[in-house]
């Protein structure tokens, strides 16, 4: 059996939903970090499987740019989490929720 | 065009322009001299009066016409012209004659008022506006000086706007005067639209030829002009073919406009109710209003137009003289139970005029025109000796509070008896002729009214009784009060002018003033004297009966008169005849009657406007939308939850929506 386009998309999917109840569900921000790092990871499949079927390097480039924001935003994000929990003593979604009314 | 001026035409421009040049002076000097507004205002006057007399004397009957154009917009031109014909010379001399007597009178009367110069500037004002209403050529004009006479009455009336009864009764005058003149624009607007003209001359000339003239089907070419009319109108009132208006109809409905206007300006039956309240003007006003002027100046209009009134097929002129015979036999009833000596006056005066409108209904305007001089000169006599009684008892108006002023003021008290003779209609005094030519009009065999006649001798009879009421009460018998047993006469300024009254008061019956009319008005008999004594006696060759039983109704009225009120202390009348005294008395409740009318039109009105602001507007609009926003904000308050899971929860359900809509929706159509 020769793995096809189909068999990554297939991967790819399962990763993103996986990914996403993931952020749903789970109660702890770093949990949820890790999820959305998860579906970023499931596009980049997608994007790079779509490149090599396709005999075309734009994926790929698009990977790159996406692994190099998604350093930069980890940076951030952890910075941001760790001040969080600094200044609340939580790192549970239930406790921000300071936006509502 | 450019207009050219016959001498006679720069007199009336003269005339006409003068009393407007002293207001405007006196009005827009910034200093203010009393004696300097007096003598302009009245040397103004003095003129015009001077130059009517020889417009008087020297013009021929021709009817002279000058034209300005003054507003042309497209096919309608308005022009501003001046029309010397007898019977504005007869006027022109009637306001000017009684007018220059009153401006006189005021500077005795007047003297010491705060507001003398103001009051000068406002009579010279309202001088103007009449002249310019008698000079008129067309209605159009004529409706202009009509208005500025309003308004210049509302000034006059409302002289003394400290006192709240002033001001009242110059606002009551001016609305109910824009009752009538509502009519009267409509009234002009569709004679415009019937005749394609709104000049006197044209508007004759247009009538006559109509008149004379017959199209295919019968009708006149007049009635074919306003059945062009009919056929719009049809349109604008159904837009289908079943209604249409008859041209009789149509054209009884514009005289009965027209009259409409000269109902508010002559206090006609039902708009009768302002000229009595406008008593609380100073009471030269009231002489100047209420004789030779404002309340002319319907009657005069009447004149004028006369020959619309009387075109074949309306029936305007019936429905006229039912109201002039009804205000006439009101006034009279109203009058015999007041006890202001200006009121009983005023009401003499809606009688009298009354008289004329009927008179003009009864297809006789010559007698009405010729009535409303001799009433002039008599009702202006009465009202300036009634300023003298009033000034001399300490502005006392109440005739039981006088009494025996008869020998306290000589000069007042033989001028006011004679001003009371020729209102009465006695023989040989002016009212006497021209009362007995409305009297015979209705006798006249052409057009025969036999009910009016018989009210018209009734309200002679009435005319006497209250007048002899009045001047016995008042002049004879004993001072019922401090202020009349101290009575003393006017000075000359104020008494003079009576005895220049008195002249006309006595002559005017004979000197062939309805001769003089009569030319204007084909179809009536002028009456072909000699000379001043067959003049005298016309009235009993021409109709004896309407003489005889104008007379037999003024001993009537005076014996009844006499035997109720010599040296009486009380009025025995409402003794007699209970109810009608207090419904007299109370002026059959006219002006209740409309005080409610108009409280519970008004009172529904505003209870609709208010319900409509408080429902509607403030409701619906106002809180409605804020309502509608604060709800709909509520709602959507529920889905801000805070929690980002459940945004990110909805924002992925939101993805799969879209894409599932996307992808297997609109798949099977590619």
């Amino acid at each position: 059996m020769t793995v096809g386009l189909e068999h990554y998309l297939t991967v790819s999917a399962m990763l993103f939903c996986l990914g996403l109840l993931g952020v749903i569900l789970r109660r702890n921000v770093l949990v949820i970090y890790m999820s959305l790092e998860l579906m970023l990871n499931a596009a980049n499949l997608a994007l790079v499987a779509f490149s090599r079927f396709n005999e075309n390097l734009t994926g790929q480039m698009m990977v790159f740019f996406i692994i190099t924001v998604a350093a930069a935003e980890v940076a951030v994000g952890l910075a941001l989490i760790v001040a969080l929990y600094r200044k609340r003593q939580s790192a549970h979604v239930e406790d921000l929720t300071s936006l509502k009314l | 065009m450019e207009p050219t001026l016959s001498p006679a035409g720069y007199a009336a421009l003269t005339i006409l322009i003068l009393p407007l040049a002293a207001a405007l002076v006196t009005t827009l000097c910034p200093r203010r001299d009393p004696e300097r507004s007096a003598n302009l205002s009245i040397g103004a006057i003095a003129i015009g009066f001077i130059l009517s007399l020889g417009l008087f004397a020297f013009t021929g009957d021709k009817a002279m016409e000058t034209n300005f154009n003054w507003l042309v917009v497209g096919d309608l031109k308005v022009s501003f012209g001046l029309l010397l014909d007898p019977l504005s010379k007869l006027m022109l001399l009637v306001v000017t004659g009684v007018g220059l007597m009153i401006h006189i009178y005021s500077r005795g009367y007047m003297s010491g008022d705060r507001g003398f110069s103001r009051y000068f500037a406002s009579l010279s004002l309202f001088t103007f506006s009449m002249l310019g209403i008698v000079l008129a050529n067309n209605l159009f004009m004529m409706f202009v000086f009509w208005e500025l006479v309003g308004v210049s009455s509302y000034l006059l009336i409302g002289f003394w706007f400290e006192k709240n009864s002033a001001a009242d009764a110059a606002k009551k005058a001016f609305l109910t005067n824009r009752v009538g003149d509502f009519g009267f624009i409509l009234g002009i607007i569709l004679t415009w639209a019937a005749l394609g003209s709104l000049n006197f001359t044209e508007m004759a000339w247009l009538v006559e030829k109509g008149a004379q003239s017959t199209d295919k089907s019968g009708g006149t070419l007049l009635s074919l002009g306003f059945s062009l009319l009919a056929e719009p109108l049809g349109k604008i009132a159904g837009g289908t073919h079943w209604w249409t208006v008859h041209p009789n109809v149509l054209v009884t409905l514009v005289g009965l406009l027209l009259f409409m206007g000269a109902m508010g300006k002559s206090a006609q039956f039902p708009l009768h109710v302002w000229l009595p309240d406008a008593m609380e003007g100073p009471t030269p006003v009231s002489a100047l209003i209420h004789a030779a002027t404002m309340v002319a100046a319907g009657v005069f209009m009447l004149c004028r137009i006369f020959f619309i009134l009387d075109i074949p097929g309306s029936h305007a002129l019936e429905f006229i003289a039912w109201i002039g015979g009804v205000t006439a036999l009101l006034a009279a009833l109203m009058a015999l139970q007041q006890n202001d000596i200006k009121r009983i006056l005023a009401y003499s005066t809606l009688s009298q005029l009354g008289y004329m409108v009927m008179a003009v209904g009864l297809r006789a305007p010559g007698p009405a025109m010729f009535h409303l001089t001799t009433h002039a000169a008599f009702k202006a006599l009465l009202f300036l000796g009634a300023g003298s009684v009033i000034l001399a008892c300490h502005h006392e108006q109440n005739i039981w509070k006088m009494g025996g002023l008869r020998d306290a003021m000589p000069r007042t008290w033989w001028t006011f008896r004679w001003g009371t003779l020729a209102l009465c209609g006695v023989w040989p005094f002016a009212g006497f002729f021209s009362k007995d030519a409305i009297l015979a009009a209705a006798l006249d065999p052409a057009h025969r009214n036999i009910p009016l006649f018989v009210l018209g001798v009734f309200v002679a009879g009435l005319t006497t009784f209250y007048m002899s009421r009045l001047v016995l009460v008042a002049f004879c018998g004993n001072a019922r009060s401090e202020e009349a047993s101290h009575a003393h006469e006017s000075p000359g300024v104020m008494t003079w002018p009576l005895v220049v009254l008195a002249i006309p008061t006595l002559l005017a019956g004979a000197v062939g003033i309805d001769a003089y009319i009569a030319k204007l008005f084909p179809g009536e008999h002028p009456p072909h004297n000699e000379g001043f004594l067959d003049n005298l006696f016309a009235p009993f060759n021409h109709n004896i009966l309407a003489a005889g039983f104008g007379l037999l109704a003024v001993v009537a009225g005076y014996q009844l008169a006499r035997t109720l009120y010599v040296n009486a202390d009380r009025d025995r009348l409402p003794e007699k005849i209970g109810v009608l005294a207090k419904m007299a008395r109370d002026r059959f409740y006219f002006d209740e009657l409309y005080e409610w009318f108009i409280s519970v039109t008004q009172e529904t009105l505003a209870r609709i406007a208010d319900w409509f602001d408080c429902w509607i507007v403030a409701g619906l609009l106002v809180r409605g939308t804020h309502g509608t926003t604060e709800l709909v904000g509520r709602a959507l308050r529920l889905v801000q939850t805070g929690s980002l899971q459940t945004y990110a929860f909805l924002f992925a359900a939101g993805v799969v929506l879209v894409l599932a809509w996307q992808l297997l929706g609109n798949s099977p159509t590619h």
